[in-house]
């Protein structure tokens, strides 16, 4: 009996594959009683970042995003009828971990990348799946160079084009002229940011009265730097790194009676559901950020319901961004037709086609499109803090 | 005569050891019987035994504490790196990665010289925070230095990128934290064996050679060495200095292996000089084929231990323990001997009754 079934099973897969070399009619037809004979085909797809470290809140949040994202995939029934897996990996943030868990990725069948979390890492984890060919989306690393290759793809903004978005922002709005800047100089985001920022500043016709960097391993006094900022005249200080840091800058800020305008970028975004946080220091704060999860509009608010519902926490601007790499990967996925049987290779070539023809409404951006660069074309959104709550501007 | 021969058994052991490991994995990779991981990982475990087997010559033989490794490793990274996207841009891989590994070499034992020269003054206690801290000022002096390259030479600056001034067509070579990208991956399996015979051979030969007696009489006591004349600086120094230079061999390895380095707390960082140390403590103080065994074993571990997810690193921190335990508290080393013990009298009955 049961060998009659595995013959059953054998025949009824070998009727499917025949089934595939038909028209396009047969083969949609076809694909549903594939998957379920074929218990073996699905998407794979990875994703490494720090799990672990100083910053596992971007990591976990990463993970957390892709795996909502997936799950909802499945649910509707996969992606080309195929079901999709997530697997992910700890990389520490380290560019030789990234590399080690790259290929561990691969070793349980990765057929795309969605990472990595951190630029540092993905750095060196753009240039193994350039070697592979490997279609890779980052959702929230920000150097540059990472997109260099053709097949690495990126979600958010690119270090310069955040620091150029901030300089236009403040210029055309007529927010200030005299500008100061704090940034992290040991973090190559931060340091990102600020370059380009002051690259672009004379253009603007803003100036920048004061520079000053802290480095990772001293950053909880900020009094010198805000201090320099005061004594400059700045209109206006631009803080270029992530919330947990920013906090206390506009805390001690409050202490000093300084009170510029504070501007952040998309590493801003999260710092009202700071724990302990005292909302009226951020009173009046700028951010440039793509994702808000304030927004009462579709998919962000429903977005946001589940991931609270799922994971118990707000979902910052790196969740959203891994949830919309996931649907960008889907629809490209879709778009180019690829199966689970086909190679690592050939899917990356397919969906490296379409990359520039598909355009998807996500909750960091609507009708996102991407150029043959790698880069997205979306625009940011100035959100302020008004009343201890986000804004839109 | 017999003697002699002994001390050569054990270090063609060493060797055959080390080559054997070579023509598995080699093999193994040749009938695509190895996982993209262990792939992966043979070029880190080729630099990481160099590691290991150069700081034993100071941890070892001169019986100094230096927890300044990594950045020995650092200079050799970034000295490497730079050569790659400069001088070497257009050299065949093959000697572009000899030439960087020499120059790697050169500038860390020159750093190392000159770090010396203070810190070898020092002793015990002292010496292990002096070194910890010339590591971390490496790492730090280096992770805040912008380079460029223009037609005019190079440009320094440590305040950012812009300040270079850089002519028209010129390069941002180390771009400060963001470190330095777009590096050729030069370094393979065969090139970090190679470099890991060189350093044991280095190091066996000085260990076996009338100066390598010289370091160690002096670790074993330092006013007896000193009075029969041997200078116990001069000595130090040399220990020293070949330990640096065969760490920045290793870091040119490591610079060839990946696309970008940047120097972070994480990988030229204290963290890393301590995880090396322990490569050696656990490995035999002293014992150079013991620390070659512990920095494999320990490379590979927390990365065979990925299925534990989230109690990767506490499992890793207690194999650790368990290791340390094992290798050298009393209770375990009368155990492990008694059981060997057992093992040969066995043997030793096996062999009487064939005989018999």
């Amino acid at each position: 009996m049961k060998k009659f079934m595995t013959a059953a099973v054998a025949m009824a897969m070998a009727m499917s594959l025949v089934a595939c070399g038909g028209s396009d009619k047969e083969t949609a037809s076809a694909s549903t009683s594939n998957t379920d004979s074929k218990e073996g085909a699905t998407f794979v797809i990875g994703n490494s970042g720090p799990l672990t470290g100083g910053a596992a809140v971007y990591g976990n949040a990463v993970k957390n995003g892709i795996q909502l994202a997936v799950d909802e995939i499945n649910a509707a029934g996969g992606i080309n009828g195929y079901p999709v897996k997530f697997v992910c990996e700890d990389d520490e943030a380290d560019a030789e971990k990234a590399v080690n868990a790259y290929n561990t990725l691969k070793d349980q069948g990765m057929q795309v990348m969605v990472g990595t979390t951190t630029s540092g890492a993905c750095l060196a984890v753009c240039a193994e799946t350039a070697n592979d060919n490997m279609f890779q989306i980052t959702p929230s690393g920000t150097a540059v160079k990472i997109t260099e290759p053709e097949n690495v793809f990126r979600m958010c903004f690119s270090d310069p084009e955040q620091g150029t978005k901030a300089a236009q922002y403040i210029s055309e709005n007529k927010i200030a002229q005299k500008v100061g800047v704090i940034y992290d100089s040991s973090d190559p985001y931060s340091a990102g940011v600020y370059e380009n920022f002051a690259a672009t500043c004379k253009e603007y016709s803003l100036e920048i009265v004061a520079a000053e960097a802290f480095t990772s391993e001293n950053k909880t006094d900020f009094k010198t730097q805000l201090q320099k900022m005061k004594d400059s005249g700045a209109e206006l200080v631009l803080l270029p790194f992530y919330y947990t840091e920013a906090s206390l800058v506009l805390k001690q800020a409050k202490e000093m009676n300084f009170a510029p305008i504070f501007f952040g970028c998309d590493g801003m975004d999260g710092i009202l559901d700071l724990p302990d946080f005292d909302k009226s220091v951020a009173e009046g704060l700028y951010l440039l950020t793509p994702f808000s999860a304030e927004s009462t509009e579709e998919p962000t608010a429903s977005f946001v319901k589940n991931y609270q519902e799922k994971y118990n926490d707000i979902p910052i601007q790196f969740a959203a961004g891994a949830y919309d790499s996931v649907y960008v990967v889907k629809a490209a996925m879709e778009k180019a037709g690829v199966k689970p049987d086909m190679s690592v290779s050939e899917i990356c070539d397919a969906m490296k086609a379409v990359m520039t023809e598909i355009q998807v409404d996500g909750v960091t951006g609507k009708g996102v499109t991407f150029t043959k660069e790698g880069e997205p074309n979306k625009q940011p959104m100035a959100v302020v803090v008004e009343n201890g709550a986000y804004k839109l501007k | 005569m017999k003697k002699m021969s002994k001390k050569n058994k054990t270090n063609l052991i060493t060797y055959g050891m080390v080559l054997v490991f070579y023509l598995i994995m080699q093999g193994l990779m040749m009938s695509g019987h190895m996982s993209s991981l262990m792939k992966g990982l043979m070029v880190p475990l080729c630099y990481y035994m160099i590691l290991a087997v150069s700081l034993n010559i100071v941890v070892g033989a001169s019986g100094e504490l230096s927890l300044g490794h990594a950045g020995f490793m650092c200079i050799g990274a970034f000295t490497g790196a730079i050569f790659a996207v400069t001088g070497g841009k257009n050299l065949p891989p093959m000697l572009e990665i000899v030439i960087a590994i020499i120059l790697g070499a050169l500038v860390a034992a020159v750093f190392g010289f000159l770090i010396g020269i203070p810190v070898l003054r020092l002793k015990g206690d002292y010496l292990a925070i002096v070194t910890l801290a010339f590591g971390e000022i490496i790492k730090n002096v280096v992770s805040a230095v912008f380079v460029g390259l223009d037609s005019a030479g190079f440009h320094f600056s440590l305040k950012d990128s812009m300040s270079l001034n850089l002519l028209e067509g010129g390069e941002v070579i180390i771009n400060g934290p963001q470190g330095i990208t777009g590096l050729p991956r030069n370094a393979t399996f065969t090139i970090g064996i190679i470099l890991v015979f060189i350093a044991l051979f280095i190091s066996l030969n000085l260990l076996n050679s009338r100066h390598g007696r010289a370091i160690m009489a002096i670790r074993d006591n330092r006013i007896a060495a000193e009075s029969i004349g041997l200078s116990v600086s001069k000595y130090k120094m040399m220990a020293f200095v070949i330990s640096a230079a065969l760490a920045g061999a290793a870091g040119v390895l490591y610079s060839h292996n990946l696309s970008t380095i940047q120097a972070t707390s994480k990988n030229f960082g204290y963290n890393q000089s301590i995880m090396i140390l322990v490569f050696v403590v656990l490995g035999g103080i002293g014992n150079i084929r013991g620390s070659l065994i512990a920095a494999v074993v320990l490379t590979i571990l927390p990365e065979k231990l990925r299925f534990l997810s989230d109690y990767r690193m506490l499992i890793y921190a207690i194999v650790l323990i368990a290791i340390m335990l094992l290798n050298s508290a009393p209770k375990a080393v009368q155990w492990r001997s008694q059981m060997l013990d057992r093992l040969h009298a066995k043997k030793k009955v096996k062999e009487i009754s064939k005989n018999e």
